[in-house]
């Protein structure tokens, strides 16, 4: 009955934790990072290795399908996708930034960026779909739906890394200086703000929470050269639907989106999920125009 | 008496072939309050942004207490001892008015409860309207969130872009006569300003630009008197008598 609120959370989960790091890019580096699905797509492989070189079933934890050994898979995706994002946007952001590239540009770049990086994971792992391991989930009842221990553990996760996120934008100083360039960056420098910091800092934030995002769904699903892309327009939606500026509205925004296309999948119509997520969108931006978080123009 | 700033024959502008400021040369030194006058478009503004390296200076020379300016990136002009306080967008307007001081003191944290306290004692109203959005305050209230986040960093030359505009007549005499105060505390200022009159009033000396050029430059009292001071203003469609 309500089991489409659990699939929507899980699926909100996903979609909020790429979503994050998709606004961070569009309001510090300003343009739609199109390549967001593959920096996913990288975490979760770079988890797949480490879960392979370990082995998934080890050391289980509680109830959880997963053990320590994922959870390690997860810090190592962390690091090393981050690195990879440093290291691409040395190669090509940084220098079209120097060029004052138009945000068009810079969306192309991107765009050349997923496709190249699809086919470069391709190449590495092959096509096929692959998996962490071959466990059985038990579902429990909670409140009378039914989840497994790893999906209500996926739910947590996610919303830990929000609340962390928060925790950072608000209270430190690093965060705070994020907030400012996002809104102005020329002011930001004038207070002695090293904006090259701060987009860096952005990199290494959005890529974080696209690893996590896919280590959770290659956990849970599968790992396939196109997990991450098959996510964006949710992710876009998700952003839109937000309000673009806001973490919250990216939040309520995922939340949205992954329950209407639970729900669409809900009433059988899963050929129409992001059909129908998209139609709820466009809903809600004919109410607010602004988005649910964003200021009047 | 030091000299704080030193600007020599600055050319400098928004496109590389076209040059904004031909060859502007001041000085501000240690306790002054300096004034720039002039008409509409003459480059005062771009000379303060030049000055803060948001506009690249492509010959001449700048300086602030013998320290080269040019070339340096705007993130490090804060730790020469300047602080910028630009015509608009000059608060962070979602964040809150102590997150605003927060950011002024980036590069001074060890001394932020410090400097917060002395804002506070210039402008009473933030201390009460702390936890709000800068963006929500008024006019006048925004004006004191940005001169208040450019003294943060303990600042030795405060840059001011006209921060009368917009403001009440009452609004605008509150503060320069801050700006007086400030100054002796010890922060040499200069200000650009259309407010001609008022700026005068408070400030030692003045120079006028007109075409991205100085035009005339002498004491307060001596500009608030010459005859051509008028003329260049109304020639160019402002007036000096408000
Ligand atoms: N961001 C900009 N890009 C290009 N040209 C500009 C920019 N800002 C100002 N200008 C031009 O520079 C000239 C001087 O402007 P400005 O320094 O703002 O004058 P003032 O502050 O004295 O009114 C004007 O001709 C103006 O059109
Ligand atoms: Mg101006």
């Amino acid at each position: 009955m309500m089991q489409f609120v659990v699939d929507g959370l899980i699926n909100a989960s996903l979609i909020a934790l790429g979503a994050i790091g998709l606004s961070m890019t569009y309001n510090i580096l300003r343009f739609a990072n199109f390549a967001q699905g593959e920096i996913l797509a990288t975490g979760a492989y770079f988890a797949l290795a480490v879960v392979v070189l370990i082995g998934a079933g080890a050391g289980a934890l509680g109830p959880l399908a997963f053990g320590w050994p994922l959870l390690v898979a997860m810090v190592f995706a962390i690091v090393a996708t981050s690195l990879v994002v440093l290291v691409v946007d040395w190669l090509l952001f940084r220098p079209l930034r120097s060029k004052n590239a138009s945000r068009i540009t810079l969306i192309m770049a991107a765009f050349g960026l997923s496709l190249i990086g699809r086919n470069v994971i391709t190449l590495l792992v092959g096509g096929d779909p692959q998996y962490f391991s071959f466990y059985i989930p038990k579902a429990i009842t909670v409140f009378g739906v039914k989840a497994t221990p790893d999906e209500i553990a996926m739910f947590g996760i996610t919303a830990l890394a929000v609340f962390v996120l928060h925790l950072f934008l608000t209270r430190t100083t690093l965060g705070k200086s994020m907030r400012a360039t996002a809104e102005n960056p020329t002011l930001a420098q004038i207070n002695g703000i090293d904006t090259r910091s701060v987009i860096r800092w952005t990199w290494i934030i959005g890529a974080s929470l696209a690893a996590i995002a896919g280590t959770l769904q290659g956990h849970t699903i599968q790992l396939r050269p196109e997990m991450g892309f098959d996510l964006l327009l949710p992710m876009f939606a998700a952003l839109i639907v937000g309000g673009g500026t806001s973490m919250y509205g990216v939040v309520a925004g995922a939340l949205l989106i992954g329950l209407s296309e639970a729900l669409a999948v809900g009433v059988g119509l899963s050929a129409y999920r992001l059909s129908i997520a998209f139609m709820v969108m466009l809903l809600v931006l004919l109410v607010r125009p602004q988005g649910l978080f964003g200021e009047k123009a | 008496m030091s000299v704080v700033l030193e600007v020599r024959d600055v050319v400098a502008g928004y496109s590389p072939t076209l040059p904004i400021l031909n060859g502007v040369s001041l000085t501000v030194s240690a306790g002054e309050i300096v004034t720039i006058l002039g008409p509409n478009g003459a480059g005062k503004s771009t000379l303060i942004k030049a000055i803060a390296g948001v506009v690249k200076i492509t010959s001449g020379q700048a300086s602030l207490l013998g320290e080269n300016l040019v070339g340096l990136p705007t993130h490090e002009m804060v730790r020469t001892g300047l602080a910028y306080v630009p015509q608009t967008e000059n608060v962070f307007a979602k964040l809150s008015v102590e997150e605003n001081l927060e950011i002024g003191a980036f590069t001074n944290r060890h001394a932020y409860v410090r400097q917060r306290d002395h804002v506070f004692g210039l402008f009473a109203d933030l201390a009460r309207l702390r936890r709000l959005p800068a963006g929500k305050l008024s006019g006048g209230q925004r004006q004191m969130v940005a001169v208040g986040r450019a003294l943060m960093a303990d600042p030795k030359l405060l840059m001011l872009d006209e921060p009368s505009a917009g403001l009440s007549p009452k609004l605008a005499e509150v503060v320069f006569s801050q700006l007086r105060k400030i100054c002796s505390a010890g922060i040499t200022i200069l200000i650009v300003e259309q407010n001609a009159r008022a700026a005068l009033r408070i400030s030692d000396r003045g120079y006028i630009l007109a075409e991205g050029q100085n035009r005339l430059d002498g004491d307060a009292g001596s500009l608030l008197d010459n005859p051509k001071v008028g003329e260049l203003y109304l020639g160019a469609g402002s007036r000096l008598n408000k």
